[in-house]
Protein backbone atom coordinates (compact mmCIF):
# COMPACT_ATOMS: atom_id res chain seq x y z
CA UNK A 1 0.00 0.00 0.00
CA UNK A 2 2.92 2.39 1.41
CA UNK A 3 6.66 2.11 0.40
CA UNK A 4 8.73 4.59 1.85
CA UNK A 5 12.41 4.46 0.78
CA UNK A 6 14.92 5.96 2.49
CA UNK A 7 13.09 9.51 3.12
CA UNK A 8 15.17 12.05 4.45
CA UNK A 9 13.71 15.24 5.58
CA UNK A 10 15.97 18.57 6.06
CA UNK A 11 15.21 21.76 7.70
CA UNK A 12 18.04 23.54 6.98
CA UNK A 13 21.05 21.69 7.66
CA UNK A 14 19.05 19.53 10.40
CA UNK A 15 17.27 16.01 9.52
CA UNK A 16 14.33 15.64 10.84
CA UNK A 17 13.92 12.42 9.09
CA UNK A 18 17.59 10.56 7.93
CA UNK A 19 17.18 8.08 5.06
CA UNK A 20 13.53 6.28 6.98
CA UNK A 21 12.25 3.04 5.26
CA UNK A 22 9.17 1.54 5.86
CA UNK A 23 6.23 -0.16 4.23
CA UNK A 24 2.53 -0.57 4.83
CA UNK A 25 0.74 -3.18 3.84
CA UNK A 26 -3.02 -2.85 2.81
CA UNK A 27 -5.04 -2.93 6.21
CA UNK A 28 -1.84 -3.31 8.37
CA UNK A 29 -2.26 -0.87 11.74
CA UNK A 30 0.99 0.40 12.46
CA UNK A 31 1.83 2.52 15.57
CA UNK A 32 4.50 5.21 15.44
CA UNK A 33 6.15 6.07 19.19
CA UNK A 34 9.16 8.13 20.33
CA UNK A 35 10.11 10.84 22.12
CA UNK A 36 9.43 14.66 21.74
CA UNK A 37 11.36 15.72 18.46
CA UNK A 38 12.09 12.01 16.94
CA UNK A 39 10.50 12.79 13.71
CA UNK A 40 6.81 10.98 14.23
CA UNK A 41 4.91 13.89 12.84
CA UNK A 42 7.43 14.62 9.97
CA UNK A 43 7.41 10.84 9.02
CA UNK A 44 3.48 10.52 8.40
CA UNK A 45 3.13 14.03 6.99
CA UNK A 46 5.43 13.17 4.52
CA UNK A 47 3.11 9.97 3.48
CA UNK A 48 0.32 12.82 2.33
CA UNK A 49 2.52 15.51 1.05
CA UNK A 50 2.03 18.15 4.43
CA UNK A 51 6.12 18.12 4.41
CA UNK A 52 8.06 17.00 1.42
CA UNK A 53 11.05 14.77 1.54
CA UNK A 54 14.39 16.04 0.25
CA UNK A 55 15.72 12.48 -0.16
CA UNK A 56 13.99 9.00 -0.95
CA UNK A 57 10.84 7.95 -2.61
CA UNK A 58 7.51 7.30 -1.61
CA UNK A 59 5.16 5.13 -3.00
CA UNK A 60 1.03 5.27 -2.62
CA UNK A 61 -0.79 1.95 -4.45
CA UNK A 62 2.44 1.91 -6.62
CA UNK A 63 2.43 5.65 -7.67
CA UNK A 64 5.17 7.79 -6.58
CA UNK A 65 4.48 11.06 -4.88
CA UNK A 66 6.02 14.14 -6.25
CA UNK A 67 4.65 17.17 -7.41
CA UNK A 68 3.25 15.25 -10.67
CA UNK A 69 -0.60 14.78 -11.75
CA UNK A 70 -0.73 11.14 -11.23
CA UNK A 71 0.58 11.75 -7.98
CA UNK A 72 -1.81 14.32 -7.03
CA UNK A 73 -4.51 12.11 -8.28
CA UNK A 74 -3.69 8.95 -5.81
CA UNK A 75 -3.64 11.42 -3.01
CA UNK A 76 -7.11 13.13 -3.46
CA UNK A 77 -8.83 9.82 -2.08
CA UNK A 78 -5.81 8.11 -1.35
CA UNK A 79 -4.96 9.42 2.09
CA UNK A 80 -6.74 10.78 5.25
CA UNK A 81 -5.36 12.82 8.13
CA UNK A 82 -6.57 13.19 11.53
CA UNK A 83 -4.32 15.97 13.72
CA UNK A 84 -3.92 16.56 17.30
CA UNK A 85 -5.29 19.63 17.27
CA UNK A 86 -8.75 18.53 15.53
CA UNK A 87 -8.37 21.41 12.72
CA UNK A 88 -12.17 21.57 12.11
CA UNK A 89 -13.38 24.60 10.13
CA UNK A 90 -14.95 26.65 12.89
CA UNK A 91 -16.94 28.57 10.98
CA UNK A 92 -19.10 25.59 9.36
CA UNK A 93 -21.29 23.49 11.18
CA UNK A 94 -20.59 19.81 11.69
CA UNK A 95 -22.47 18.74 8.64
CA UNK A 96 -21.00 21.18 6.44
CA UNK A 97 -17.12 20.59 7.75
CA UNK A 98 -17.88 16.93 6.76
CA UNK A 99 -19.74 17.69 3.42
CA UNK A 100 -17.27 20.01 1.81
CA UNK A 101 -14.42 17.55 0.83
CA UNK A 102 -16.94 14.99 -0.80
CA UNK A 103 -18.73 18.20 -2.66
CA UNK A 104 -15.60 19.81 -3.71
CA UNK A 105 -12.70 17.24 -4.25
CA UNK A 106 -14.98 14.20 -5.12
CA UNK A 107 -17.99 15.98 -7.26
CA UNK A 108 -20.33 14.24 -5.27
CA UNK A 109 -23.91 16.26 -4.58
CA UNK A 110 -24.84 17.87 -1.47
CA UNK A 111 -27.62 15.11 -0.79
CA UNK A 112 -25.35 12.72 -1.76
CA UNK A 113 -22.78 13.97 0.35
CA UNK A 114 -24.88 14.56 3.40
CA UNK A 115 -26.14 11.23 3.25
CA UNK A 116 -22.10 9.86 3.38
CA UNK A 117 -21.87 12.48 5.95
CA UNK A 118 -24.77 11.15 8.65
CA UNK A 119 -23.37 7.65 7.68
CA UNK A 120 -19.77 8.06 8.76
CA UNK A 121 -21.20 10.78 12.03
CA UNK A 122 -23.19 7.74 13.05
CA UNK A 123 -20.32 5.55 12.67
CA UNK A 124 -18.55 7.63 15.10
CA UNK A 125 -21.91 8.40 17.17
CA UNK A 126 -22.13 11.83 17.06
CA UNK A 127 -24.95 11.99 14.55
CA UNK A 128 -27.59 14.30 16.87
CA UNK A 129 -24.87 16.73 16.64
CA UNK A 130 -24.81 17.59 12.50
CA UNK A 131 -26.26 20.73 12.81
CA UNK A 132 -23.90 22.22 15.92
CA UNK A 133 -21.16 24.27 15.21
CA UNK A 134 -17.27 22.77 16.47
CA UNK A 135 -16.90 25.27 19.23
CA UNK A 136 -20.06 23.77 21.20
CA UNK A 137 -18.78 20.49 21.10
CA UNK A 138 -16.50 19.01 23.06
CA UNK A 139 -13.03 18.04 22.87
CA UNK A 140 -13.33 14.19 22.24
CA UNK A 141 -16.71 14.83 19.90
CA UNK A 142 -14.67 17.76 18.03
CA UNK A 143 -12.12 14.61 17.40
CA UNK A 144 -14.67 12.36 16.69
CA UNK A 145 -16.04 14.70 14.38
CA UNK A 146 -12.56 15.41 12.57
CA UNK A 147 -12.19 11.30 12.14
CA UNK A 148 -15.73 11.27 10.70
CA UNK A 149 -14.42 13.82 8.24
CA UNK A 150 -11.17 11.91 7.20
CA UNK A 151 -13.62 8.97 6.71
CA UNK A 152 -15.82 11.23 3.95
CA UNK A 153 -13.35 10.93 1.68
CA UNK A 154 -13.16 7.35 1.74
CA UNK A 155 -9.36 6.90 2.06
CA UNK A 156 -7.42 4.05 1.70
CA UNK A 157 -5.13 5.09 4.26
CA UNK A 158 -5.83 6.86 7.30
CA UNK A 159 -3.06 8.57 9.61
CA UNK A 160 -3.20 9.95 12.78
CA UNK A 161 -1.12 12.47 14.64
CA UNK A 162 -1.49 12.13 17.85
CA UNK A 163 -5.41 12.42 18.20
CA UNK A 164 -5.96 11.95 21.71
CA UNK A 165 -2.68 14.40 23.21
CA UNK A 166 -4.90 17.53 23.02
CA UNK A 167 -7.76 15.92 24.79
CA UNK A 168 -9.18 15.67 28.29
CA UNK A 169 -8.20 12.82 29.99
CA UNK A 170 -12.01 11.69 30.58
CA UNK A 171 -12.49 12.24 26.81
CA UNK A 172 -9.90 10.22 25.32
CA UNK A 173 -12.14 7.13 26.05
CA UNK A 174 -14.35 8.11 23.69
CA UNK A 175 -11.72 8.95 21.03
CA UNK A 176 -10.32 5.69 21.24
CA UNK A 177 -12.78 3.42 21.34
CA UNK A 178 -13.56 5.09 17.49
CA UNK A 179 -10.33 4.00 16.79
CA UNK A 180 -10.62 0.33 17.79
CA UNK A 181 -13.62 0.00 15.80
CA UNK A 182 -12.10 1.73 12.72
CA UNK A 183 -9.39 -0.33 13.35
CA UNK A 184 -11.28 -3.67 13.17
CA UNK A 185 -13.83 -2.45 10.07
CA UNK A 186 -10.22 -3.00 8.18
CA UNK A 187 -8.99 0.39 7.05
CA UNK A 188 -4.99 0.87 6.94
CA UNK A 189 -3.82 3.42 9.78
CA UNK A 190 -0.61 4.70 10.44
CA UNK A 191 -1.17 6.46 14.22
CA UNK A 192 1.39 8.55 15.78
CA UNK A 193 0.27 7.95 19.65
CA UNK A 194 1.17 7.26 23.44
CA UNK A 195 -1.47 5.68 23.93
CA UNK A 196 0.28 2.30 24.80
CA UNK A 197 -2.83 0.90 25.68
CA UNK A 198 -4.66 0.96 22.49
CA UNK A 199 -1.29 0.28 20.49
CA UNK A 200 -1.40 -3.23 22.22
CA UNK A 201 -4.89 -3.78 21.55
CA UNK A 202 -5.16 -3.08 17.61
CA UNK A 203 -1.69 -2.91 16.23
CA UNK A 204 -0.23 -5.31 14.21
CA UNK A 205 3.16 -3.46 14.14
CA UNK A 206 5.01 -0.94 16.67
CA UNK A 207 7.32 1.33 15.18
CA UNK A 208 9.70 2.80 17.73
CA UNK A 209 11.45 6.18 16.42
CA UNK A 210 14.32 8.54 17.85
CA UNK A 211 16.53 11.57 16.23
CA UNK A 212 15.27 10.93 12.97
CA UNK A 213 15.32 7.57 12.63
CA UNK A 214 13.56 4.15 13.22
CA UNK A 215 15.18 2.17 15.96
CA UNK A 216 13.00 -0.55 15.95
CA UNK A 217 9.98 -2.37 14.30
CA UNK A 218 8.28 -5.26 15.67
CA UNK A 219 4.83 -6.51 16.62
CA UNK A 220 3.49 -5.11 19.68
CA UNK A 221 4.03 -8.67 21.84
CA UNK A 222 7.93 -8.26 21.64
CA UNK A 223 8.05 -4.99 21.07
CA UNK A 224 6.40 -4.61 24.87
CA UNK A 225 7.80 -7.42 26.42
CA UNK A 226 11.42 -7.58 24.73
CA UNK A 227 12.42 -4.11 23.32
CA UNK A 228 15.62 -5.09 21.40
CA UNK A 229 17.45 -1.31 21.87
CA UNK A 230 18.79 0.34 24.80
CA UNK A 231 16.75 3.20 23.68
CA UNK A 232 13.29 1.73 23.34
CA UNK A 233 13.64 0.54 26.81
CA UNK A 234 14.45 3.59 28.20
CA UNK A 235 11.31 5.53 26.29
CA UNK A 236 8.95 2.41 27.31
CA UNK A 237 10.09 2.48 30.39
CA UNK A 238 9.24 6.23 30.80
CA UNK A 239 6.08 6.08 29.03
CA UNK A 240 4.70 2.74 31.33
CA UNK A 241 6.33 4.22 33.90
CA UNK A 242 7.96 1.33 35.61
CA UNK B 1 -18.42 60.43 21.64
CA UNK B 2 -18.56 61.13 18.03
CA UNK B 3 -22.57 61.86 18.62
CA UNK B 4 -21.52 64.35 21.34
CA UNK B 5 -18.67 66.02 19.38
CA UNK B 6 -21.18 66.84 16.68
CA UNK B 7 -23.80 68.37 18.86
CA UNK B 8 -20.87 70.50 20.44
CA UNK B 9 -19.74 71.70 17.08
CA UNK B 10 -23.40 71.84 15.90
CA UNK B 11 -23.95 74.27 19.21
CA UNK B 12 -20.86 76.31 18.49
CA UNK B 13 -21.49 76.99 14.96
CA UNK B 14 -25.01 77.74 15.73
CA UNK B 15 -24.00 79.29 18.64
CA UNK B 16 -22.80 82.03 16.24
CA UNK B 17 -25.36 83.11 15.03
CA UNK B 18 -24.83 86.81 14.70
CA UNK B 19 -24.40 89.37 12.26
CA UNK B 20 -21.50 87.71 10.45
CA UNK B 21 -23.02 84.88 10.05
CA UNK B 22 -25.46 84.23 6.94
CA UNK B 23 -27.36 80.79 7.82
CA UNK B 24 -30.03 81.99 5.07
CA UNK B 25 -27.86 80.28 1.77
CA UNK B 26 -28.99 77.21 3.59
CA UNK B 27 -32.35 78.09 5.49
CA UNK B 28 -34.86 75.50 4.23
CA UNK B 29 -37.34 77.81 4.82
CA UNK B 30 -36.97 80.45 1.92
CA UNK B 31 -36.97 79.08 -1.55
CA UNK B 32 -33.22 79.68 -2.68
CA UNK B 33 -32.10 78.15 0.84
CA UNK B 34 -33.75 75.00 0.16
CA UNK B 35 -32.28 74.86 -3.88
CA UNK B 36 -29.13 75.67 -2.52
CA UNK B 37 -29.40 72.99 0.52
CA UNK B 38 -30.41 70.31 -2.60
CA UNK B 39 -28.10 71.20 -4.74
CA UNK B 40 -25.39 70.76 -1.90
CA UNK B 41 -27.02 67.22 -1.15
CA UNK B 42 -27.01 66.49 -4.66
CA UNK B 43 -23.26 65.49 -4.34
CA UNK B 44 -24.20 62.49 -2.22
CA UNK B 45 -25.20 60.41 -5.33
CA UNK B 46 -21.63 60.82 -6.64
CA UNK B 47 -19.63 60.82 -3.50
CA UNK B 48 -21.25 57.57 -2.57
CA UNK B 49 -21.25 55.91 -6.06
CA UNK B 50 -17.64 56.76 -5.98
CA UNK B 51 -16.46 55.64 -2.80
CA UNK B 52 -18.58 52.30 -3.39
CA UNK B 53 -17.32 51.48 -6.74
CA UNK B 54 -13.84 52.81 -5.62
CA UNK B 55 -13.45 50.44 -2.63
CA UNK B 56 -15.02 46.49 -4.18
CA UNK B 57 -12.24 46.94 -6.85
CA UNK B 58 -9.66 47.98 -4.37
CA UNK B 59 -10.95 44.93 -2.10
CA UNK B 60 -10.77 42.59 -5.04
CA UNK B 61 -7.54 44.11 -7.01
CA UNK B 62 -5.85 44.05 -2.90
CA UNK B 63 -7.09 40.35 -2.43
CA UNK B 64 -5.61 39.15 -5.65
CA UNK B 65 -1.98 41.36 -4.65
CA UNK B 66 -2.34 39.58 -0.96
CA UNK B 67 -2.56 36.25 -2.38
CA UNK B 68 1.34 36.36 -4.02
CA UNK B 69 2.58 38.09 -0.93
CA UNK B 70 1.94 35.01 1.05
CA UNK B 71 3.11 32.47 -1.51
CA UNK B 72 6.56 30.20 -0.68
CA UNK B 73 7.52 31.74 -4.13
CA UNK B 74 10.77 34.93 -3.75
CA UNK B 75 9.08 35.91 -7.06
CA UNK B 76 5.54 36.19 -6.05
CA UNK B 77 6.39 37.82 -3.28
CA UNK B 78 8.49 40.18 -4.54
CA UNK B 79 5.58 41.31 -6.96
CA UNK B 80 3.67 41.89 -3.62
CA UNK B 81 6.01 43.93 -1.71
CA UNK B 82 6.63 45.98 -4.86
CA UNK B 83 3.03 47.27 -6.16
CA UNK B 84 2.56 48.17 -1.98
CA UNK B 85 5.66 50.15 -1.70
CA UNK B 86 5.19 51.75 -4.74
CA UNK B 87 1.30 52.74 -5.07
CA UNK B 88 1.86 53.55 -0.99
CA UNK B 89 4.28 55.85 -2.21
CA UNK B 90 2.37 58.41 -4.58
CA UNK B 91 -0.14 60.66 -2.86
CA UNK B 92 -3.98 59.90 -3.65
CA UNK B 93 -4.08 63.82 -5.27
CA UNK B 94 -1.12 62.86 -7.70
CA UNK B 95 -2.56 59.56 -9.14
CA UNK B 96 -6.12 61.34 -9.60
CA UNK B 97 -4.35 64.46 -11.73
CA UNK B 98 -1.92 61.78 -13.40
CA UNK B 99 -4.58 59.62 -14.28
CA UNK B 100 -7.17 61.58 -15.67
CA UNK B 101 -4.92 64.29 -17.51
CA UNK B 102 -1.45 61.95 -18.16
CA UNK B 103 -3.11 58.81 -18.85
CA UNK B 104 -5.32 59.49 -21.82
CA UNK B 105 -2.00 60.88 -23.37
CA UNK B 106 0.06 57.83 -23.09
CA UNK B 107 -2.61 55.33 -23.60
CA UNK B 108 -5.15 57.34 -26.12
CA UNK B 109 -8.32 56.62 -23.99
CA UNK B 110 -10.53 59.31 -23.30
CA UNK B 111 -11.45 58.71 -19.58
CA UNK B 112 -14.43 60.26 -17.45
CA UNK B 113 -13.94 62.18 -14.54
CA UNK B 114 -16.05 59.27 -12.68
CA UNK B 115 -13.62 56.46 -13.94
CA UNK B 116 -10.39 58.72 -13.78
CA UNK B 117 -12.08 59.02 -9.81
CA UNK B 118 -12.76 55.12 -9.38
CA UNK B 119 -9.33 53.74 -10.70
CA UNK B 120 -7.43 56.55 -9.13
CA UNK B 121 -9.06 55.43 -5.41
CA UNK B 122 -8.61 52.11 -6.24
CA UNK B 123 -5.24 51.57 -6.98
CA UNK B 124 -4.39 54.13 -3.97
CA UNK B 125 -6.76 51.65 -1.71
CA UNK B 126 -5.86 48.28 -3.19
CA UNK B 127 -2.26 48.88 -1.43
CA UNK B 128 -3.81 49.05 1.93
CA UNK B 129 -6.58 46.69 1.22
CA UNK B 130 -3.64 43.77 -0.03
CA UNK B 131 -1.89 44.87 3.77
CA UNK B 132 -5.37 43.95 5.56
CA UNK B 133 -6.17 40.84 3.49
CA UNK B 134 -2.45 39.49 3.91
CA UNK B 135 -2.43 40.28 7.74
CA UNK B 136 -5.96 38.70 7.72
CA UNK B 137 -5.12 35.40 6.11
CA UNK B 138 -1.58 35.21 7.86
CA UNK B 139 -3.80 35.24 11.19
CA UNK B 140 -6.39 32.06 10.15
CA UNK B 141 -3.98 28.89 12.05
CA UNK B 142 -1.90 26.79 9.50
CA UNK B 143 -3.86 23.93 10.85
CA UNK B 144 -6.95 25.09 8.36
CA UNK B 145 -4.76 24.72 5.60
CA UNK B 146 -3.81 21.65 6.49
CA UNK B 147 -6.96 20.35 7.16
CA UNK B 148 -8.21 21.34 3.57
CA UNK B 149 -5.44 19.55 2.63
CA UNK B 150 -5.62 16.71 3.69
CA UNK B 151 -9.16 16.54 2.47
CA UNK B 152 -7.95 17.22 -1.03
CA UNK B 153 -8.90 20.69 -1.25
CA UNK B 154 -7.43 22.55 -3.93
CA UNK B 155 -5.88 26.11 -3.61
CA UNK B 156 -9.18 28.19 -5.04
CA UNK B 157 -11.53 26.13 -2.64
CA UNK B 158 -9.33 26.31 0.38
CA UNK B 159 -9.21 29.90 0.21
CA UNK B 160 -12.87 30.71 -0.68
CA UNK B 161 -14.57 28.04 1.69
CA UNK B 162 -11.94 28.04 4.83
CA UNK B 163 -9.47 30.55 5.05
CA UNK B 164 -11.40 33.96 3.61
CA UNK B 165 -14.45 33.00 5.55
CA UNK B 166 -12.68 33.22 8.62
CA UNK B 167 -10.17 35.86 7.55
CA UNK B 168 -12.96 38.65 6.38
CA UNK B 169 -14.13 37.81 10.17
CA UNK B 170 -11.74 39.40 10.94
CA UNK B 171 -10.71 42.24 9.01
CA UNK B 172 -14.17 43.57 9.01
CA UNK B 173 -13.21 46.64 11.40
CA UNK B 174 -10.30 47.42 9.12
CA UNK B 175 -12.57 47.15 6.05
CA UNK B 176 -14.78 49.99 7.35
CA UNK B 177 -11.68 51.99 8.45
CA UNK B 178 -10.61 51.70 4.72
CA UNK B 179 -14.29 52.89 3.76
CA UNK B 180 -14.68 55.50 5.61
CA UNK B 181 -10.90 56.35 4.39
CA UNK B 182 -12.70 56.10 0.82
CA UNK B 183 -15.45 58.07 1.75
CA UNK B 184 -13.51 61.43 2.99
CA UNK B 185 -10.79 60.79 0.11
CA UNK B 186 -13.25 60.88 -2.75
CA UNK B 187 -13.49 64.78 -1.60
CA UNK B 188 -10.44 65.17 -3.87
CA UNK B 189 -11.77 64.23 -6.83
CA UNK B 190 -13.43 67.24 -6.98
CA UNK B 191 -10.23 68.83 -8.53
CA UNK B 192 -11.05 67.38 -11.65
CA UNK B 193 -14.60 67.90 -11.67
CA UNK B 194 -16.49 65.32 -10.14
CA UNK B 195 -19.74 66.75 -8.90
CA UNK B 196 -19.92 65.03 -5.54
CA UNK B 197 -20.37 66.66 -2.31
CA UNK B 198 -17.15 69.17 -2.30
CA UNK B 199 -17.37 69.87 -5.94
CA UNK B 200 -21.01 71.30 -5.39
CA UNK B 201 -20.08 73.21 -2.14
CA UNK B 202 -17.29 74.75 -3.80
CA UNK B 203 -19.70 75.41 -6.72
CA UNK B 204 -22.08 77.03 -4.25
CA UNK B 205 -19.49 78.76 -2.29
CA UNK B 206 -18.59 80.59 -5.91
CA UNK B 207 -22.02 81.84 -6.32
CA UNK B 208 -22.98 82.42 -2.79
CA UNK B 209 -20.04 83.67 -1.30
CA UNK B 210 -20.51 82.18 1.86
CA UNK B 211 -17.80 79.86 2.74
CA UNK B 212 -18.27 79.75 6.36
CA UNK B 213 -21.93 78.22 5.97
CA UNK B 214 -21.39 76.14 3.37
CA UNK B 215 -18.50 74.77 4.19
CA UNK B 216 -20.05 74.09 7.64
CA UNK B 217 -23.05 72.21 6.13
CA UNK B 218 -20.21 70.16 3.79
CA UNK B 219 -18.61 69.24 7.25
CA UNK B 220 -22.17 68.15 8.99
CA UNK B 221 -22.32 66.16 5.48
CA UNK B 222 -19.39 63.69 5.57
CA UNK B 223 -19.97 63.72 9.15
CA UNK B 224 -23.64 62.09 9.08
CA UNK B 225 -22.22 59.93 5.86
CA UNK B 226 -19.74 58.54 7.84
CA UNK B 227 -21.21 58.15 11.28
CA UNK B 228 -24.19 55.83 9.69
CA UNK B 229 -21.39 53.83 7.84
CA UNK B 230 -19.42 53.51 10.72
CA UNK B 231 -23.16 52.48 12.29
CA UNK B 232 -23.41 50.01 9.49
CA UNK B 233 -20.22 48.28 9.98
CA UNK B 234 -20.95 47.91 13.57
CA UNK B 235 -24.00 46.28 12.68
CA UNK B 236 -22.32 43.52 10.56
CA UNK B 237 -19.60 43.26 12.64
CA UNK B 238 -22.47 42.43 15.76
CA UNK B 239 -23.67 40.06 12.95
CA UNK B 240 -21.00 38.13 11.88
CA UNK B 241 -19.65 37.63 15.66
CA UNK B 242 -23.21 36.22 16.61
CA UNK B 243 -22.77 34.27 13.55
CA UNK B 244 -19.81 32.50 14.55
CA UNK B 245 -21.06 32.22 18.37
CA UNK B 246 -24.44 30.34 17.07
N1 LIG C 1 9.00 23.51 10.01
C1 LIG C 1 10.08 23.13 10.73
N2 LIG C 1 11.18 23.89 10.75
C2 LIG C 1 12.27 23.52 11.45
N3 LIG C 1 12.35 22.40 12.17
C3 LIG C 1 11.27 21.60 12.22
C4 LIG C 1 10.08 21.92 11.50
N4 LIG C 1 9.18 20.94 11.73
C5 LIG C 1 9.78 20.07 12.54
N5 LIG C 1 11.04 20.43 12.84
C6 LIG C 1 11.98 19.69 13.67
O1 LIG C 1 12.05 18.37 13.23
C7 LIG C 1 12.14 17.49 14.31
C8 LIG C 1 11.07 16.44 14.21
O2 LIG C 1 9.81 17.06 14.38
P1 LIG C 1 8.48 16.23 14.50
O3 LIG C 1 7.38 17.21 14.65
O4 LIG C 1 8.39 15.27 13.38
O5 LIG C 1 8.67 15.44 15.86
P2 LIG C 1 7.65 14.52 16.62
O6 LIG C 1 8.29 13.22 16.79
O7 LIG C 1 6.33 14.56 15.96
O8 LIG C 1 7.57 15.23 18.02
P3 LIG C 1 6.31 15.49 18.98
O9 LIG C 1 6.15 14.26 19.79
O10 LIG C 1 6.77 16.64 19.82
O11 LIG C 1 5.15 15.82 18.13
C9 LIG C 1 12.03 18.33 15.57
O12 LIG C 1 13.32 18.48 16.11
C10 LIG C 1 11.51 19.64 15.10
O13 LIG C 1 12.04 20.68 15.85
MG1 LIG D 1 4.43 15.42 16.43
Amino acid sequence: MVQIEGISRFYGNFAALKSVSLDIAQGERVVICGPSGSGKSTLIRCINRLEKHNEGRIFLSGVELNDSKASEEVLRTGVGMVFQQFNLFPHLTVLDNLTLGPIRARGMTRKDAETLAMTYLDRVHIADQAEKYPRQLSGGQQQRVAIARSLCMEPKILLFDEPTSALDPEMIREVLDVMVELAESGITMVCVTHEMGFARKVADRMVFMDKGEIVETAPPETFFSAPKSARCKDFLEKILGH
Amino acid sequence: MLRISAFVFMALALGGCSDQWGWYVVDPTTASGYANLKFLLSGLYYTVLLSLTAISISIVVGLLVALPGLSEKKLLRGFNRTYVELVRAVPILVLILWIYYGLPQVSGLTITVFWAGVIALALSDSAFQAEIFRAGIQSVDRGQNEASQSISLNYADTMRFVILPQAIRRILPALGNQLVYMLKMSSLVSVIGMEELTRKANELVVVEYRPLEIYTVLVLEYLVLILIVSAGVRWLERRMNADARR
